[in-house]
């Protein structure tokens, strides 16, 4: 068995960074966008573990606690959003979000 | 003592009616009788006092009596000012003053004892009718009103008792207010008298701007100055002014058309007011004037003409009117008449003096006409009367002497009265006055006819009464009978007082009075020398063969005026014909319709009747004015509004099309048109933008990595 090196996180990190990007390209429902953003915020979270253990130091993991922090308020604002705006409009699908477009 | 408290006079009466007013409702016709005729006989011997007391004061010279309560208009110590007509000021003033001189105690006299015998007949006529408190309060008010005006001391004051005389003639005409006659004459009786009083006031402020005082005694002393010529045109006109007022209230042509309609009252109210005192005071108010009327010949000469000519129209409808009611009014208009001529020939007092022995006979016959027409149960038409010589004897004797007074049968009062006024006009001016002369012994034969044809026609033709009627004939209680009896007494003796030089008497009516009286106009001449100028000898006082000859000529009048009514009505049966009716039918037709003035009056004043498609009037004006205010002003509204209509639907044309469609409009429809390209790049899709982002990113990959 070859030991886990950190290409091997990277080809992780991109599956899940283009799983996010697929998601939030083709998913309608806002809830599922968010939850693909979390996907790529998370692989950039695993590249940055990653590269901190590759590098010896702490560095990488510090940003991935604020990343971590950042994508909580980040799901918790934007949640709250589209509450107010189901609240509005009965609807979360992506497609009909479009008052200001004239 | 009593002179010094002579307001207290109308003030009697005037609590009479303030009680009844208040409390009348509540009280017993015991207690009404108490307080209102109580009022009166208080207020009557009063006037009995202060007179006597008066002519002591006077000592004979006429020197009047001025009593000052308050100042009731103006400043007290003349510093209100007004501006009279040549510039200089004077102080505007107008007293709660009384004025007593030989004049006024005339009138006191007999409106307080004339109004206190008609007080207690009323007792006993209106015994039987609603609203008892009602006319008692308001016969005091009446009362109240003409002390007022005979009391006055200047021409406001005399106003007010004028105006509430009025207001009471009103009330009291439209007595039987649920009958719509009654209040319609009360109407017309308020509304005629209106265009008089507007002609007063005219006319008494004139004289007070022009003469510089309220007060009659400043204002006689100012036209006595001589400081104004004969013919003065201001003083001409201020005195044909005074005389439409008195033209409305002493019922003269042409105003005299609500006095017969008048007769809508109770029959007391007609003796006291309509026939004894308020329609006097038009009379009273002319010869109160009398030193301005004096200085103005053509004022004058029209007083004459209108008495004249009132007097034998009037005497002329009287001839055939068959509500004896109304006969007695028509008389009333015709010795107004009369008393007017003999101002207008400048013989005063033998104007008052004829308003004095009016007074009495008059409302002696309304009143015997009252107990008539109480016995007949109500029927006021002389064709279903006769035959009641006997029945109702005290009303029958009493009125029958009032018929001998007031035709002019020696020595009732009458005689002397009339008498004295027929000679004044045949001596005092002569020339074409004598017309007038005609005219007034023309009345007096007339009045003759008329008034005997009433007492024919009522007492002693057979009787043309239903069964019904006849059944309850009554003679009329004590409390009617006895004041017919005093005012029978009066009217035999009234006229004594003016017993003429010419039958040996002294003329003491005359006398008294003279001091108010002036008997020719004092003019200034040139060089500030004051002289005399007699327009036309004034009530001469000689005795010629003449006046000897007029004397006898008025009771031969009255003499044939009896014989004519004697020998038409005497047998007049169920089915009498008039003998007018049967001589000139034409003629008959024109009195009977009272010269169809009434129906002129509706086709030219009120417009009540049309003149083929056009009606004249006040109900003509109105309609004009509807029709100008319809069509005229609501047609010129109604075009500015189209104008305004049609140019704001263009103005919004423009707003729309013009100033919002091009010019606000237009650059944003440039604007959108302009930016449609760029919005084809913002189709708001997210997802797509995210997708283009990436696909860049991949591109700028791609690009660095190939090169």
């Amino acid at each position: 068995m070859a030991d886990i090196t950190t290409l091997h996180y990277l080809v992780v990190a991109a599956a899940l960074f283009v799983l996010g990007v697929i998601g939030v390209l083709t998913r309608r429902n806002v809830v599922i966008v968010l939850m693909s953003i979390e996907l790529i915020l998370n692989a950039v979270n695993l590249n940055l573990v990653a590269f901190s253990h590759m590098w010896g130091n702490l560095h990488g993991q510090m940003f991935t606690i604020f990343i971590v922090v950042d994508a909580a308020a980040e799901a918790a604002a934007g949640l709250g959003i589209l509450i107010a705006f189901f609240r509005n409009r009965e609807t979360i699908n992506v497609d009909e979000i479009d008052l200001l477009k004239w | 003592m009593f002179l010094n408290h002579i307001y207290l006079i109308p003030l009697f009466p005037a609590f009479g009616a303030v009680m009844m007013f208040f409390f009348g409702k509540r009280l017993q016709k015991a207690t009404v009788n108490a307080v209102c005729v109580g009022a009166v006989v208080v207020a009557f011997v009063f006037a009995c006092f202060t007179v006597v007391e008066y002519t002591h004061f006077a000592h004979g010279t006429g020197h009047p009596f001025e009593k000052v309560v308050y100042t009731w208009l103006g400043s007290g110590d003349g510093h209100l000012n007004f501006v009279k007509r040549d510039g200089t000021s004077a102080a505007f003033n107008v007293d709660a003053g009384f004025l007593l001189d030989p004049l006024s105690s005339i009138w006191l006299l007999f409106v307080t004892g004339v109004g206190m015998l008609i007080h207690i007949y009323s007792t006993g006529y209106m015994a039987h009718e609603g609203g008892y408190y009602r006319f008692f309060g308001y016969l005091n008010l009446f009362m109240f009103a003409m002390l007022t005006l005979i009391l006055a001391n200047n021409y406001m004051m005399l106003f007010v008792g004028w105006e509430g005389v009025g207001l009471c003639s009103y009330l009291l005409i439209g007595f039987y207010f649920h009958r719509n006659s009654a209040s319609t004459a009360a109407n017309k009786a308020f509304i005629v008298n209106r265009i008089g009083d507007a002609g007063f006031i005219l006319g008494a402020l004139t004289l007070v701007w022009y003469l510089g005082s309220f007060r009659f005694i400043d204002i006689n002393a100012a036209a006595r100055s001589g400081h104004f010529a004969i013919g003065d045109p201001i003083l001409t006109a201020a005195a044909l002014l005074l005389f439409v007022g008195a033209c409305g209230k002493s019922a003269q042509l042409p105003l005299y058309v609500w006095l017969p309609d008048a007769m809508e009252g109770p029959t007391p109210v007609s003796a006291l007011i309509h026939a004894a005192t308020m329609v006097t005071a038009g009379v009273y108010m002319v010869a109160r004037s009398n030193a301005v009327f004096v200085l103005a010949p053509t004022a004058m000469k029209t007083v004459a003409i209108v008495g004249a000519l009132t007097a034998v129209f009037a005497a002329s409808i009287g001839l055939v009117q068959n509500d004896i009611k109304r006969v007695l009014a028509y008389s009333t208009v015709s010795q107004l008449g009369y008393m007017f001529l003999a101002l207008g020939v400048g013989a005063f007092a033998a104007g008052v003096f004829h308003v004095f022995t009016h007074a009495f006979f008059k409302a002696l016959l309304f009143l015997g006409s009252g107990s008539v027409i109480h016995a007949m149960s109500g029927e006021q038409d002389m064709r279903n009367m006769g035959g009641l010589q006997h029945r109702i004897p005290t009303t029958f004797k009493t009125m029958f002497i009032a018929t001998l007074a007031i035709a002019g049968i020696f020595p009732f009062a009458g005689f002397f009265s009339k008498d004295e006024i027929l000679w004044q006009t045949w001596s005092s001016e002569g020339g074409a006055y004598r017309i007038l002369w005609f005219i007034g012994y023309g009345t007096a034969l007339m009045t003759a006819f008329y008034m005997f044809r009433l007492m024919y026609l009522t007492f002693f033709s057979p009787s043309r009464m239903s069964h019904d009627v006849e059944h309850h004939v009554h003679e009329s209680p004590k409390s009617m009978t006895v004041p017919l009896v005093i005012l029978a007494i009066c009217s035999i003796g009234a006229g004594w007082l003016g017993w003429p030089h010419s039958l040996g008497g002294s003329d003491r009516f005359e006398k008294f009075l003279e001091p108010v009286f002036a008997r020719e106009a004092v003019v200034l001449v040139e060089e500030g020398k004051s002289a005399q100028l007699a327009a036309g000898e004034k009530e001469s006082e000689h005795t010629d063969n003449t006046e000897y000859v007029l004397m006898f000529l008025s009771l031969a009048a009255a003499g044939v005026g009896f014989a004519m009514a004697r020998r038409s009505y005497l047998k007049a049966g169920k089915d009498y014909v008039e003998p007018i009716e049967a001589k000139a039918p034409a003629l008959y037709t024109l009195l009977y319709n009272k010269w169809f003035v009434d129906e002129g009056y509706d086709y030219v004043f009120t417009g009540r009747r049309k003149i083929g498609d056009v009606r004249l009037g006040v109900m003509g004006a109105g309609e004009a004015s509807s029709w100008f205010d319809s069509k005229i002003i609501d047609g010129a509204v109604n075009d500015v509004g189209w104008i305004t209509r049609a140019v704001s639907t263009l103005s919004t044309w423009w707003d729309k099309w013009i100033i919002d469609g091009v010019c606000v409009n237009g650059p944003a429809i440039l604007a959108r048109m302009l930016s449609y390209p760029a919005r084809l790049f913002e189709w708001g899709l997210v997802q797509w933008y995210a997708l283009v982002m990436i696909a860049g990113l991949l591109g700028f990959g791609v690009y660095y990595v190939w090169k």
